[in-house]
């Protein structure tokens, strides 16, 4: 995936905002080319400066390390919240949503959820269509909005991968609050990264990462690294 | 063609079905099971649209598409305005054009049209900065019923890929066959057009279909049944002998909807004569999705709505390699490139009228 490029870069940017609709006779560009590319990779594609290649330049957590840090998150959210009852993970598309199953899976671990008992509860949420800065990320029809359970009284745990400006969270909570009121929403990334544009601050982190502006955190299972995006 | 037709920018509006191609329309298929989505929640609604102004221009009657895109715009958070023409400035004689420009003057986004001449929309594109949505013009296009079909269509058989869809009825007068004509065979599907000769246009040999004037050989071979609407209006042209005789021949009664086989669905864009060309009893069966289609259609609308007017713009910027406007540019002086089946879409500078020189 390292060699990915993009184009759609330079040339009219005014005018590409007039196009919405393929039509025939219209050059395709890199979307039409994405098929079968990890859904990370195809939104990162499509968000300005729409594509480049990511260049990793230190590797800042391997996949040890990843797991280590959602045990601790995981006891750490047991402290506060007294067990599991009435817990609800919500993984937000689409980095956060494999860290929330994953996180799922450890508390289970770590309470002795049998099979037989019912386990906690996880969802998924696409944030697309509360950004302030609509446009600026694509909606993907394979980034799917399920959250099974009412949210009413419920404590729901946002969880994503990186927590950067903040601004996906606050869409994030506004699109909560339209399932129902829970009790308590906290939020648990794997690393933040600073650069805060809004009063929001997590509850439990993987990792504090100071970073420049520029960079691109990439989290995946296997660790996560810091590097740039290099226009091809 | 004139020089002084201004170029429409196809990208910008929904006109025609006929724009699109098979990858624009699924992911616009696509992208419709998220505002499905949206729909099933405690409060289906978005703030995606937020300050944006949608206006629905309807100068010829329809209660659901109306109702199905101003829903759709307020899920989205847009606000709506109506215009109804029988209560507005068009009954003291404003034209069109006068009236699009008194709208846009007080600062819209979108504009949502149906009018009873063939290429009404596409000339409003030309004279206004806003998107302009076909929501139906005379006997050419109705492009998002066609949308809504295919997806209903297409959630019940996974793909219509190789499947054989029956369009039932008066296909002559019907804007929706004609679009729906042009999705189903561009997500690759079969299309047999069945309807007595004089329902049928004067010629249908440019269009990608198989013609039959007997709806009892295809019975069991379909995966689709869509019917049109017997349009009762046109029975003053005699083109059938009676109702009751198109009932005999072409209406899907009981016993001809027992023949269809297992999984075949009967489609049908409202509103419906029961007793005429669907038996009341059929109209109610569960593999009837007529009121899932009404029900999709609002997600669709959504989906269309948000492609033009929201991120859309964006999005496809993103995805284009070439700035549609300049695309355009370089393909000629064409307003829209008009594709060799249809010729429905005005060359000139004033809206033609239906006419019958349909291929």
């Amino acid at each position: 995936m390292a060699t990915v490029t993009a184009a759609a870069d330079g040339g009219c940017r005014a005018g590409c905002y007039a196009a919405s609709l393929y039509v025939k006779g219209v050059q395709r560009g890199p979307y039409g080319q994405t098929e079968g590319l990890p859904m990370a990779e195809r939104e990162r594609r499509m968000t300005r400066p729409y594509g480049g290649v990511f260049v990793a330049r230190a590797r800042v957590m391997d996949a040890d390390d990843i797991h280590r840090a959602l045990r601790r998150m995981a006891h750490e959210i047991l402290e506060r919240n007294h067990g599991l009852d009435e817990l609800v993970l919500i993984g937000l598309q689409t980095g956060g949503v494999q860290l929330a199953h994953a996180l799922a899976a450890t508390l289970e671990e770590i309470e002795e959820v049998t099979d037989d008992e019912p386990g906690v509860v996880v969802g998924t949420l696409d944030v697309a269509l509360y950004r302030d800065d609509i446009g600026i990320r694509p909606v993907l029809p394979e980034e799917v909005t399920d959250i099974p359970v009412d949210l009413d009284s419920r404590t729901v745990i946002l969880v994503d991968d990186v927590l950067f400006t903040g601004r996906t969270i606050r869409a994030a909570l506004d699109a909560v609050i339209d399932f129902g009121r829970p009790r308590v929403v906290q939020l648990a990334v794997m690393v933040d990264r600073g650069h805060r544009e809004l009063p929001i601050r997590p509850d439990f982190v993987g990792k504090n990462l100071p970073t420049r502006r520029d960079e691109l955190v990439d989290v995946t299972m296997n660790g996560v690294e810091l590097g740039e995006l290099q226009k091809s | 063609m004139s020089a002084a037709v201004t170029r429409v920018d196809p990208t910008r509006h929904l006109l025609s079905i006929a724009d699109l191609d098979r990858d624009a329309i699924e992911e616009l298929l696509d992208l419709t099971d998220t505002f499905v989505e949206v729909g099933r929640r405690a409060i289906p609604k978005v703030p995606a649209l937020r300050g944006r102004t949608v206006v629905s221009l309807f100068y010829e009657d329809s209660t659901r598409t109306r109702l199905s895109f101003e829903t759709a715009a307020k899920r989205l958070s847009a606000d709506t305005m109506s215009f109804a023409v029988s209560s507005s400035s068009v009954n003291k004689g404003e034209s069109v054009r006068d009236t699009i420009e008194t709208i846009e003057a007080m600062g819209i986004d979108a504009v949502v049209v149906r009018h009873k001449s063939s290429g009404v929309p596409a000339q409003i594109a030309r004279w206004t900065n806003a998107v302009v949505v076909n929501a139906g013009d005379g006997w050419h296009q109705h492009p998002t019923q066609a949308l809504l079909d295919a997806y209903t269509a297409r959630s019940h058989l996974g793909s219509l890929d190789g499947r054989h869809i029956a369009i039932v009825g008066d296909v002559k007068h019907s804007r929706v066959a004609r679009s729906d004509i042009e999705i189903f065979t561009a997500l690759g599907a079969k299309v047999t057009l069945v309807a007595p000769p004089t329902l049928l246009p004067a010629h249908t040999s440019a269009w990608p279909v198989e013609v039959s004037h007997e709806l009892d050989p295809l019975l069991g071979s379909i995966d689709v049944c869509y019917l049109l609407r017997m349009q009762r209006e046109r029975m003053t042209e005699a083109l059938v002998p009676s109702l009751r005789e198109y009932t005999a021949c072409w209406g899907l009664t009981s016993a001809r909807a027992d023949r269809l086989r297992d999984g075949a669905l009967i489609m049908h864009p409202g509103p419906m004569n029961r007793g005429v060309e669907i038996a009341s009893e059929v109209a109610d069966r569960p593999n009837a999705v007529i009121t899932e289609q009404v029900a999709n259609g609002v997600a669709v609308r959504m989906a269309v709505l948000f492609l033009l007017l929201g991120p859309g713009r964006a999005q496809a910027a993103a995805l284009t390699d070439v700035p549609a406007v300049e695309a355009a540019a370089v393909e000629g002086p064409a307003a829209i490139e008009v594709p060799e089946t249809d010729t429905a879409t005005p060359t000139t500078a004033t809206p033609t009228t239906a006419t019958e020189d349909h291929p």
